[in-house]
């Protein structure tokens, strides 16, 4: 999860997008009105499901689909009848698209070749940017000779030797085992603190997204839902579909009967933010905010479950619990746990679950 | 397939004999005389005749590449390929000679070509018989062979590579020769010689859009088999021609490398 160590940098804005609309032929809304900003230095995820229309945007950027409205400008120019060529930006593209009769040397030399670079230049750079991701040694060997860790290596030196404004990820490491994925998010995230470019980073992996951005926009069927801090959307989803989509949520429904009160299944429910006596109301609040008990800890927000399910993932268990006519989701650490077999609470027990009223979130009423 | 080639190996090492039949003993004459070293003295002929047969299959091979391969392309990325593919392959439902002498309909003096410019009060043109005949029909015969092969390698082509080179600032002709030629050059290979073997070998078409008037290395061999009779020296002029094309194999599997003739084949 996000450290927040990491403060947003500031500047002008390094891509721009104003009511991007696009429609494919078929009559499908890839696109539906999509306006957002990402600063110079900034890595920005877009985050969705597939066919949420993250790719598309990514690919307007790179100059691979034209929208049908709206306008485009990166780095302060307007990216109409740009073509890809002459774009400030470079992409890496979801499958590496690495020219397999060129050794990687050649790979990574060919947007400078393209830019007629002196050949003694070409050479420098090449051998410092392969340095730089660790592939030095693996300069003249083909693609079909590389592991897929190897070949996302190649593909991003490939992309940041030409120095680019603002460098496209389409889920560059989509691919990838757990293990590797990890070890090269901490790499890009290295990578782009020391180049200091732009990163626009498309991925369906909500912790990918978590972990390795400044800002994110979690999007779907064409729209942004929403768009600010990891810790933000994490922790604020303002949209049921946010809560949903990053991490698990208890989602409950409910009547506001105060303006900081709400009426559930559960019974009522004190909340933080300001609600509309009279309105209906959508609540989450993530597994791990609740807090369990044996005994009534005498807080707000109490309410009794039974215990239906236990799920060991091993750092934590996850209890699915029974309250009313509701199932909630609670995750608890296992921090007091050291024998197999011990859990803290049995099946069927009947215990006191707490939903503290500062992480009950409104996402929809 | 061997059986015959073994019998041409030994036939050309012997000799003529009355009425066309094959005397011993085992002779290099026939190889000798086709190289031009005659006990006359040097007669350059059938070299000349070898050379002129090159420059027509390269020739050939060329016209079918520049029709061909935008061709194939063209008919890659139609929405009607099928029927397109169905419109290459049409030709070898015909019989390959009924095919030839359409041509012939179509060239010959109150042909077809002729008709439609006396339309225009033009003068008729003698094209038949003459070398523009016989590489029209050529072009017209191989190019399928060419096509398919392109083809083939054009809808496997990943254009995610055109796309990839355009990004890395490669314009569109650039990126076509840097990302999508490559790509199909298995194809092209497969399809040239596809096309150069047969038109170097050609000798119906040089026999009747020619009409005696252009002489290939085909029609060398096949008037030795033929007219001639002499099936010792015909052999040796077969064995010639297909040195000359294991040769140009060999060569360019020395270029490539292994890696090459796997693809070829």
């Amino acid at each position: 999860m996000a450290t927040g160590t990491r403060k947003p940098p500031e500047g002008p804005p390094a891509v721009e997008l104003k009511n991007v609309r696009k429609v494919f032929d078929g009559g499908t809304v890839a696109l539906d009105g999509v306006s957002l900003s990402v600063r110079e230095g900034e890595f920005f995820s877009l985050l969705g499901p597939s066919g949420c229309g993250k790719t598309t945007l990514l690919r307007i950027l790179g100059g691979f689909e034209v929208p049908d409205e709206g306008e485009v400008h990166i780095a302060g120019q307007d990216m109409k009848d740009v073509p890809p060529f002459r774009r400030p930006v470079n992409t890496v593209f979801q499958n590496y698209a690495l020219f397999p009769h060129m050794n990687v040397f050649e790979n990574v030399a060919f947007g400078l070749r393209m830019k007629r670079l002196p050949e003694a230049q070409v050479r420098k750079r090449v051998e410092a940017m392969l340095e730089l991701v660790q592939i030095a040694d693996l300069a003249r060997r083909r693609p079909h000779e590389l592991s897929g860790g190897q070949k996302q290596r190649v593909a991003l030196a490939r992309a940041l030797v030409n120095e680019p404004k603002v460098l496209l990820l389409d889920e560059p490491l989509g691919a990838l085992d757990l293990k590797l994925r990890k070890e090269l998010q901490i790499e890009l995230m290295r990578l782009q603190m020391e180049l200091k470019i732009t990163f626009v980073y498309v991925t369906h992996d909500q912790e990918e997204a978590l972990v390795m951005s400044d800002r994110m926009a979690v999007m779907r069927a064409g729209r942004i839902e929403q768009i600010g801090l990891p810790e933000e959307l994490y922790e604020r989803p303002r949209t049921p579909f946010v809560a949903r989509f990053l991490g698990t949520s208890n989602l409950i429904e409910g009547t506001a009967h105060k303006p900081h009160a709400i009426q559930t299944p559960l019974g009522p429910l004190q909340v933080v933010a300001e609600l509309t006596p009279g309105r209906d109301y959508l609540l989450s609040i993530r597994p791990e905010k609740l807090r369990l008990s044996r005994t009534p800890s005498g807080g707000p927000n109490e309410v009794r479950a039974r215990v239906r399910e236990i799920v060991y993932t091993g750092a934590e268990n996850q209890y699915i619990l029974r309250a009313g006519e509701l199932e909630l989701i609670a995750y608890t650490l296992n921090a007091d746990i050291s024998e197999p077999g011990y859990e803290e609470y049995d099946y069927g027990e009947e215990i006191f679950v707490r939903l503290p009223p500062e992480n009950l979130v409104v996402v929809g009423g | 397939m061997v059986v015959p080639a073994l019998f041409m190996l030994v036939a050309s090492f012997l000799q003529r004999g009355p009425h066309g039949t094959l005397i011993g003993p085992l002779t290099l004459a026939n190889y000798l005389r086709f190289f031009g070293l005659t006990e006359t003295g040097f007669d350059p002929l059938y070299l000349l005749i070898l050379a002129r047969s090159v420059f027509f299959a390269l020739v050939v091979t060329l016209l079918t590449l520049l029709l061909g391969y935008p061709l194939a392309f063209a008919i890659a990325q139609s929405r009607y390929r099928e029927l397109l593919l169905l419109l290459v392959v049409l030709p070898f439902w015909t019989n390959f000679l009924i095919r030839i002498y359409a041509w012939i309909v179509i060239f010959q003096k109150k042909g077809v070509v002729n008709a439609f410019l006396g339309m225009f009060g033009l003068e008729p043109l003698a094209l038949y018989p003459s070398w523009f005949a016989v590489y029209t029909a050529t072009v017209y015969t191989y190019l399928p062979f060419l096509v398919l092969p392109v083809y083939t390698a054009v809808e496997r082509v990943d254009w995610t590579l055109h796309e990839a080179a355009q990004d890395l600032g490669a314009g569109r002709f650039r990126s076509f020769l840097h990302a999508v030629w490559p790509q199909t050059l298995p194809g092209v290979v497969a399809g040239v010689l596809l096309v150069f073997i047969p038109a170097l070998g050609t000798f119906v078409i040089s026999d009747l859009l020619g009409a005696g008037r252009v002489i290939l290395i085909g029609n060398v061999i096949q008037q030795q088999f033929g007219v001639v009779r002499d099936w010792a020296f015909g052999s040796a002029a077969a064995y010639v021609l297909m040195g000359l094309v294991l040769l140009g194999l060999w060569l360019y599997a020395r270029r490539a490398g292994e890696e090459g003739l796997d693809r070829l084949i």
